[in-house]
């Protein structure tokens, strides 16, 4: 019922809707960090501390000298994996939080085929490989496991993979304390180390592990295989409507455990990296949260696998800095904790401000009779 | 009100004005300047197609819009109502198109707790009482201790009339209220209310577009286009052509689409003793045998739910078949994307925002979903170049006149109108063998419902075997060489168009 202005070309007006949508992507989650800092000064001011040295401290802590910054970059490397393995069951419309389970199931997987592997004196450029192998494939299958119970039996793949993270854990814990524990780790139950041969080394010029150049790698990866490519397409249709994907006669039972098994590889790979270039065994320290992190991590790169990489980094610098706060400020460690829970959630409510500021909706051309 | 019941009286029907109602969304002025008079005691048609404005007047009038100009008077006093409670303390109340009732819980209960002043803890045994007491006056009984979910649709539809009875709302807004009825339950349903009518009991204003009905049961109609009024009258008096082009306006009433008779009775899809069960193990369609030929459309006919939109989605995938066969020039067919490319299939879904497209995806992304594998956008069968896509897509965008901002834009944003063209661009582009139907033009406006019709029309002319599921038996008498009525699940009457009529099918449909 509008009055149509153009004439007989039926593609009117185009203002550019993509460049619109694309600073509308980068708008709000930026505006829901700004929020969230300004809510978590809140919060410093009524425990009397100071924002100002709060933030300043992250920066410093983060970012401030070559080695603060080699330090974000290590810790953000399992992030990157973690957030991959989010973001890429969201796209086909998942909500797989199980990132955590896959990651410490993968990195005990690396560790045990570690074990003869390195009593049997394979070389090391074998042996990791193997390992890698080993962790990607056990994360995958576990994820694809909640993607499978989703698609054939209906079982929601939020609360499945959730569950599957402690089943996961508890696995790990029942053979690093039993089977397969070491006898020499007395004070913390653990695997036998694989060695400082068998370790994964820095990447050139930096002190950090080739964990994050992985992550980069991958990321590209599946970012071109998610937009440019026939697999992607079919996912993302799914995810925005699985009934018009089924009447598309799309192989959605496929497509969906695909999905969830690339996750859990992602996941996988990070506890790998976790076990052979940090720990050099597999124990509690794998359990880390970085699976839940990087829930944070997809959410704040809009499930865009190539965003995913520098919010990782801004969280690995937050990381970072939790000791230097912890030191300075005297404050606990969990300081960080809020501060991340506030983002999450003032980001969860930032999702439903897409489509509705005025400035990024491109005219009123269409119209919606 | 009371907790004891209202008691049915002749004389209290109140008469409704409203003067000079405007609304304004955005650039749209959906409501200019409307006055509508309906009488007390008065069954008045509301009539328009869709996007007329119906909606929003009636909208208006119960307070869930704010008008931006106008008031409402009510036996002659102006009153304001700012929210649905309003209209209800007003003793204004709207039977909705689809129902409201809760249906886990019995009729009873769903009366009990409609009211404002439900106590928190219900004395069950005394509002029974109060409840038999009230039925005992009513014109019509529907079973209070039944549950909601067991009635049968048109026993909900008088029962959303008995709560607007119970909570003494004597104004009465339907909004197309036969629209899940079969003929025979929609007449039995407005008969009643008439009669109520006409003893001054209450006053109805019912949204309607079938002709006939207003013709049969109502006194006095208004009509809506553009959001503009353009007529009222005696509905007895006045013809259906006055009110048809008060409707449509100057534009010439739509030329029927042009059926070209051929020779071919080739038999190209046949649905071999189908079966599906919904989650619970119940049939939802029961041993469903039909057969179309080439250049044929087959018309499937029956009331809502009764197992229509089932035997869609079976052939469209969506659901999984139990048991049966679909074969296709006789080879067995598989609801999977190489079948449909290989047998030609094609499907208008209902809904075509919800079956056919994916809302956030772009319209050009959107438009290549049945080509998006295939060469020219897909190379070695997997790397996707965006542009022969949208290429493609500026030519169909052209071609079948689909209003958009830019290919880039969300298909959610474009009309309910172009969102059906994009689909029929899609899916009608190419070479068609079989294309599958189901409610092409609902919710459409007159002009995209001729467009679409007559795309159908020319598959069926170019050879196509056409599958047409819709719930508007004009539709299906207009469209189809053959007539198949669906009630309870199953097939329980076919027929060639010319060897039957309205009342039989209706008959079938309301399954006898």
């Amino acid at each position: 019922m509008t009055v149509q202005t153009a004439g007989p070309a039926y593609v009117t007006r185009a203002p550019n809707v993509r460049s619109l949508k694309l600073a509308e992507s980068f708008f709000i989650p930026i505006a829901a960090l700004v929020v969230s800092a300004l809510l978590f000064s809140v919060f410093l001011l009524i425990i009397g501390k100071s924002p100002v040295d709060f933030f300043a401290l992250v920066w410093t802590g983060g970012f401030g000298s070559s080695f603060s910054f080699q330090n974000t970059l290590q810790r953000s490397a399992p992030l990157v994996l973690t957030g991959l393995a989010f973001a890429v069951p969201a796209r086909i419309g998942l909500t797989i939080i199980g990132g955590e389970g896959a990651l410490v199931l993968g990195g005990f997987a690396a560790a045990a085929v570690a074990i003869p592997l390195v009593t049997n004196g394979v070389p090391p450029f074998l042996t990791l490989p193997l390992m890698a192998i080993a962790a990607m494939a056990t994360g995958g299958f576990w994820i694809g496991l909640a993607g499978w119970l989703r698609h054939y039996r209906g079982v929601n793949e939020t609360i499945s993979s959730l569950l599957l993270s402690y089943i996961a854990i508890a696995i790990m814990n029942f053979f690093v304390e039993g089977a397969l524990r070491d006898p020499a780790s007395a004070n913390k139950p653990s695997t036998m180390p694989i060695g400082d041969a068998y370790r994964v080394g820095a990447m050139p010029f930096t002190d950090v592990h080739w964990g994050l150049g992985a992550g980069v790698l991958l990321a590209i990866v599946l970012y071109i295989l998610m937009s440019r490519t026939t697999f992607g397409f079919a996912a993302r249709m799914t995810g925005g409507n699985p009934r018009a994907a089924l009447a598309q006669g799309l192989p959605v039972g496929f497509l969906v455990v695909t999905c969830c098994v690339i996750a859990g590889a992602c996941a996988g790979l990070g506890g790998f990296f976790e076990v052979a270039a940090i720990h050099g065994q597999a124990n509690a320290s794998l359990v880390a949260g970085y699976g839940f992190t990087g829930i944070l991590v997809a959410f704040l790169a809009r499930h865009n696998p190539l965003a995913v990489v520098p919010v990782a980094i801004l969280f690995g610098a937050i990381a970072a800095a939790g000791g230097l706060v912890q030191r300075r400020m005297g404050m606990p460690d969990a300081t960080v904790l809020v501060l991340q829970g506030i983002i999450f959630v003032v980001l969860l409510t930032s999702e439903t401000m897409y489509g509705r500021l005025k400035f990024f909706q491109p005219g009123t051309g269409a119209d919606r009779t | 009100m009371n907790a004891a019941a209202p008691i049915l009286t002749t004389g209290r029907a109140p008469s409704l004005q409203a003067v000079g109602m405007t609304k304004i969304f955005g650039p749209l002025v959906a409501l200019d300047d409307v006055s509508i008079d309906v009488p007390a005691g008065s069954f008045h048609a509301l009539l328009g197609e869709n996007g007329a404005g119906k909606s929003t007047l009636v909208k208006s009038i119960m307070g869930f819009y704010s008008p931006d100009k106008g008031r409402v008077l009510l036996d002659g006093k102006e009153v304001s109502i700012k929210s649905p409670r309003d209209a209800r303390a007003n003793g204004i109340g709207m039977v909705y198109q689809h129902f409201t009732l809760v249906p886990c819980l019995t009729a009873a209960e769903n009366l009990v707790i409609s009211r404002a002043d439900a106590p928190s803890i219900i004395d069950w045994a005394k509002e029974k009482k109060a409840l038999a007491a009230f039925m005992e006056q009513m014109p019509f009984k529907v079973p209070l201790d039944a549950q909601v979910s067991s009635l049968s649709a048109g026993e909900k539809q008088k029962l959303e009339i008995l709560k607007l009875l119970y909570l003494d709302q004597r104004f009465m807004i339907l909004d197309e209220p036969t629209s899940v009825l079969t003929p025979g339950e929609a007449d039995e349903m407005l008969g009643l209310l008439g009669d109520m009518a006409a003893k001054k009991e209450i006053t109805v204003l019912m949204i309607s577009h079938k002709f006939r009905e207003v013709k049969s049961f109502c006194d006095g109609f208004t009509v809506l286009r553009r959001g503009k009024f353009t007529g009222s009258g005696d509905a007895q008096s006045a013809s259906v052509a006055e009110m048809s082009q008060m409707m449509i306006g100057d534009t010439e009433v739509r030329e029927r689409a042009a059926r070209r008779v051929h020779n071919e009775n080739r038999e190209v899809l046949e649905l071999a003793g189908l079966f599906a069960q919904d989650l619970d193990g119940a049939d939802v369609i029961h041993a469903v045998n039909l057969k179309v030929n080439a250049g044929e459309i087959v018309g499937i006919a029956g009331v809502s739910g009764n197992g229509q939109s089932a035997l869609v989605e079976a052939l469209a995938g969506q659901r999984a078949l139990s048991d049966g066969a679909i074969r296709i020039h006789g080879q067995a067919f598989e609801p999977k994307r190489a079948s449909f490319d290989k047998f030609k299939v094609f499907g208008l879904p209902e809904e075509p925002l919800k079956n056919a497209t994916v809302p956030r995806m772009s319209v050009a992304e959107n438009l290549a979903f049945r080509a998006f594998d295939k060469p020219p956008v897909a190379k070695l069968g997997w790397w996707m170049s965006p542009g022969p896509m949208r290429s493609k897509a500026e030519e169909l965008i052209a071609l079948y006149r689909i209003k958009t901002t830019s290919p880039d834009a969300p298909i959610e944003t474009l009309s309910g109108g172009n969102v059906q063209r994009a689909v029929l661009a899609r899916e009608l582009s190419g070479d068609v063998d079989v294309l599958i139907v189901a409610n092409p033009c609902f919710g459409l406006d007159f002009a995209s419902v001729s467009e679409i019709r007559s795309q159908i029309m020319e598959q069926r002319n170019r050879g196509a075997a056409v599958l047409l599921v819709s719930e508007d038996l004009d539709e299906i008498l207009e469209l189809a060489d053959r007539v198949a009525v669906m009630s309870g699940g199953t097939i329980n009457y076919i027929s060639r168009i010319e060897d039957t009529d309205r009342n039989v099918i209706g008959q079938h449909m309301a399954g006898h």
